[in-house]
């Protein structure tokens, strides 16, 4: 167990600024994001497909595409430093030792042509500290599969990607992105393909090595099982914004913005059958063509003429949990309906 | 009652695919029993949800009922007629009783076809129907499914993901079918987007008393949708019942951990985790006797069971009524529950005495 103190941010992201541009003209993938993460915590990021998930975390490493996206404008503060002010040269000493990433589909991220080993060692060779001279590369290797439950790590070593599972696969894939204890580690959706009980054992490994390291983890997912699992505090996206933010508890019992709402309505439970889902029509607007107000107005309940005028602003509904929705302001009420 | 055969039998249905080695003389050396020896029954406007994990054979049941694979052995009846027995008219008439959506709405849905067209096609096939009464069709499909009957000639490509899934829906319905067969409907959409198609397909059972087998991963999904439930470990059938019964007491070790494993929809929901050990087995050469022995948490921690569960097949029994489960646990049939072998949790304690209370305890909101 490594005593962090819990009361630090890590990690804050200020205004992020992400957009591409293409011919039909400037997509916000990415257009405004701020929230923080402190030591040791789980942040989770969820929201439906496109909303800018994986672009936020890309950002983070300075691994959008590129020259297709950019990053406009933003602040990025890692364990102190404003890294979007580093230059390429010294991001690379950042990723994998400071911050790094479990991507969505593990075959992406391992080379099919290298062993488990070579790439272990690869990544470690980051690390140039005391014990990686004394331990040997190879030796730290071996550990970091064992750290992640592989069995019989030094025969592992040897073999290519394909001839292991999924479930190993992605433990692999762990290994390699914790091989340098970062203080933050972002998975984004690490176990979509991952069946039920692999996905379990995968994730309370993820917890494991958290409550051993004090690592923060930053969790993308779409999956509000996951989140209630893993995450102490949410943060839902919508059309490129964080729309709300708060801790894991207040999200589920009083989601302050209607999408959130919406969202954990629409999921079947498997602890009762709900007579009717709740059903959120429409869909997200086009990220090259987003509204003046509220990007939810089109699909939202509760909407008055007020949303379309101006985007709403960061209304402070409980001791850290926000939400950007009209609902909550003073003079809502008054607010002439449709 | 019981004149007329229910809507769908399957009877001892086996699917064995030959493993081969070799790229000109092809040498056979394994069977991949990828279903072996499974039964169940679809009432007409009923839905049967088949769960387990990836490989354990959802697909090839679904396949082998819709005439794409023939059986190994065993039977699928359609209203008591065995349909790979079926020729000519009869044959026909079972196309357009029983249709499929799958899991992907860009591979089931040709490019090229409109909207109308995609639709129109699988009416055309099977019934004989003429050009306005397809038109009309059409547009009443499209209405059914939530989409607008001016979309009619516009391309997939045109479409969201949900809305595809939807075409696919519709030209599913088109013939007016009895079954369908849904392989994961809804696990490619978005979350947002699952619950407009489940109560689309749920609506629509209620208006037509269509039947639907239903594959599935999510547990959650096939609960909301399901009235009878399957559960499919390597190619067999470990428990079966009313969903209600085996959501509420499940009783297989199998069932129990996966059921386990499933997320709960909400953080103060915490329940006894059972992790297994292992990964699925290879259905090439599964294990002997019972095929979950390897990681069965109650064998693993009574020898003298483990013995039995080695040795000895266990089939499926009835253990109250509407529920059925394949293991030596249960294969006293009428038994009181063997308590004492229920504990399967590392500090389950007494709780786990009966899977009653154990279970009702997975689920009970904890107040932090
Ligand atoms: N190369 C690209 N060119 C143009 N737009 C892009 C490109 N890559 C992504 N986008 C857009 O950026 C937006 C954000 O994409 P992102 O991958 O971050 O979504 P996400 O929230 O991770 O979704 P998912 O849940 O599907 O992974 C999307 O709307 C997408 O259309
Ligand atoms: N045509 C085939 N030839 C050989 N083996 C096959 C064939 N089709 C399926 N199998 C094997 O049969 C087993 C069952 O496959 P099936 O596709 O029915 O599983 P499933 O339960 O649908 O899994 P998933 O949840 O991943 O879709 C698997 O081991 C699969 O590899
Ligand atoms: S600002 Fe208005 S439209 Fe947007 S979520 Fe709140 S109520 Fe709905
Ligand atoms: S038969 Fe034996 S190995 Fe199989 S599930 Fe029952 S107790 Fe476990
Ligand atoms: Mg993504
Ligand atoms: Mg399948």
């Amino acid at each position: 167990m490594v005593a962090v103190d819990k009361s630090e941010n890590v990690l804050s992201v200020n205004n992020l600024h992400t957009y591409f541009y293409n011919r039909w003209g400037t997509v916000k993938a990415v257009d405004g994001v701020s929230f923080t993460v402190k030591a040791g915590e789980t942040l989770g990021i969820v929201g439906e497909s496109g909303c800018g998930k994986t672009m936020t975390a890309s950002s983070l490493l300075r691994l959008h595409p590129q020259p297709a996206s950019r990053i406009i404008e933003g602040e990025i503060m890692l364990d102190g430093d404003d890294i979007m002010q580093y230059p390429e040269s010294q991001m690379r000493d950042v990723r994998g030792r400071k911050i790094s990433m479990i991507l969505q589909d593990p075959q992406t991220s391992l080379n099919p042509v290298y062993t488990i080993g070579n790439q272990l060692v690869e990544a470690l060779t980051h690390r140039t500290d005391e014990t990686a001279k004394e331990r040997g590369l190879r030796k730290l290797a071996e550990e970091a599969l064992r750290d992640v439950k592989v069995a019989a790590p030094n025969r592992r070593l040897l073999d290519f990607p394909h001839q292991m599972s999924g479930g190993m696969k992605q433990r692999v894939v762990g290994a390699v992105a914790m091989a340098c204890s970062p203080k933050v580690i972002i998975a984004d959706e690490p176990t979509t393909a991952l069946d039920v009980t692999i996905q379990l054992q995968y994730l309370r490994l993820l917890k494991d090595i958290q409550a051993r390291t004090g690592m923060s983890i930053i969790f993308i997912t779409h999956d509000f099982g996951i989140v209630a699992r893993m995450c102490d505090r949410v943060a839902v996206m919508y059309a490129g914004r964080i729309v709300e933010n708060g801790p894991v508890r207040e999200i589920f019992n009083n989601p302050a913005h209607p999408y959130t709402a919406a969202l954990i309505g629409s999921v079947p439970r498997l602890e009762e059958r709900v007579d009717r889902l709740f059903q959120i029509e429409g869909q997200p607007p086009q990220l090259y063509d987003l509204p003046v107000g509220c990007r939810f107005k089109a699909r939202c309940t509760f909407a008055k003429p007020v949303c379309e005028e101006a985007y709403p602003t960061y209304y402070q509904v409980d001791e850290n949990h926000n939400a950007a929705c009209w609902r909550h302001d003073p003079l809502w009420e008054s607010a002439p309906p449709y | 009652m019981g004149v007329s055969p229910p809507l769908l039998e399957v009877i001892d249905l086996k699917k064995h695919f030959a493993v081969t080695k070799g790229l000109i003389l092809q040498k056979i050396i394994g069977q991949v029993k990828a279903v072996d020896g499974i039964s169940f029954t679809i009432n007409e406007g009923e839905t049967h949800g088949l769960v387990g994990e990836s490989g354990c054979g959802k697909t090839t049941t679904a396949k082998t009922v819709l005439r794409l694979e023939e059986p190994t052995s065993g039977s699928v009846k359609l209203y008591g007629k065995d349909v790979h027995q079926l020729k000519g008219d009869e044959l026909k008439e079972y196309r357009a009783t029983v249709q499929a959506v799958f899991q992907d709405p860009w591979s089931s849905l040709s490019p090229r076809m409109r909207v109308r067209d995609l639709i129109a096609e699988a009416l055309i096939v099977n019934r004989r129907v003429s050009k306005e009464e397809v038109a009309a069709r059409v547009s009443e499909l499209l209405d059914h499914v939530g989409l607008h009957p001016a979309q009619a000639s516009l391309f997939p490509h045109e479409f969201s993901g949900g809305q595809r899934q939807r075409i696919a829906v519709a030209s599913g319905l088109a013939s007016y079918p009895k079954l369908i067969l849904l392989d994961e409907p809804v696990s490619a959409l978005d979350v947002s987007i699952r619950a407009q198609i489940l109560n689309l397909l749920w609506d629509l059972q209620q208006e037509y008393g269509v039947a639907y087998l239903m594959v599935a991963h999510n547990l959650a999904t096939v609960r909301y949708m399901a009235h009878k439930t399957s559960v499919m470990y390597l190619g067999k059938i470990v428990e079966q019942g009313d969903t209600e019964e085996i959501f509420n007491y499940p009783l297989h070790p199998y069932t129990r951990a996966l059921f386990s494993a499933a997320l709960s929809s909400h953080p103060d929901i915490v329940r006894d985790e059972i992790v297994l050990p292992g990964e699925v087995p290879s259905p090439i050469d599964p294990p002997s006797g019972c095929s979950f022995h390897p990681r069965c948490p109650v064998a693993l921690s009574e020898p003298d069971l483990m013995k039995r569960c080695k040795g000895e097949l266990p089939v499926l029994t009835e253990v109250a009524p509407g529920h059925r489960v394949a293991c030596h646990l249960y294969s006293g049939g009428a038994d009181p529950l063997p308590a004492d072998k229920l504990k399967m949790h590392k500090d389950g304690g007494k709780a786990a005495a009966i899977a009653k209370k154990q279970l009702a305890a997975m689920t009970t909101r904890v107040e932090d």
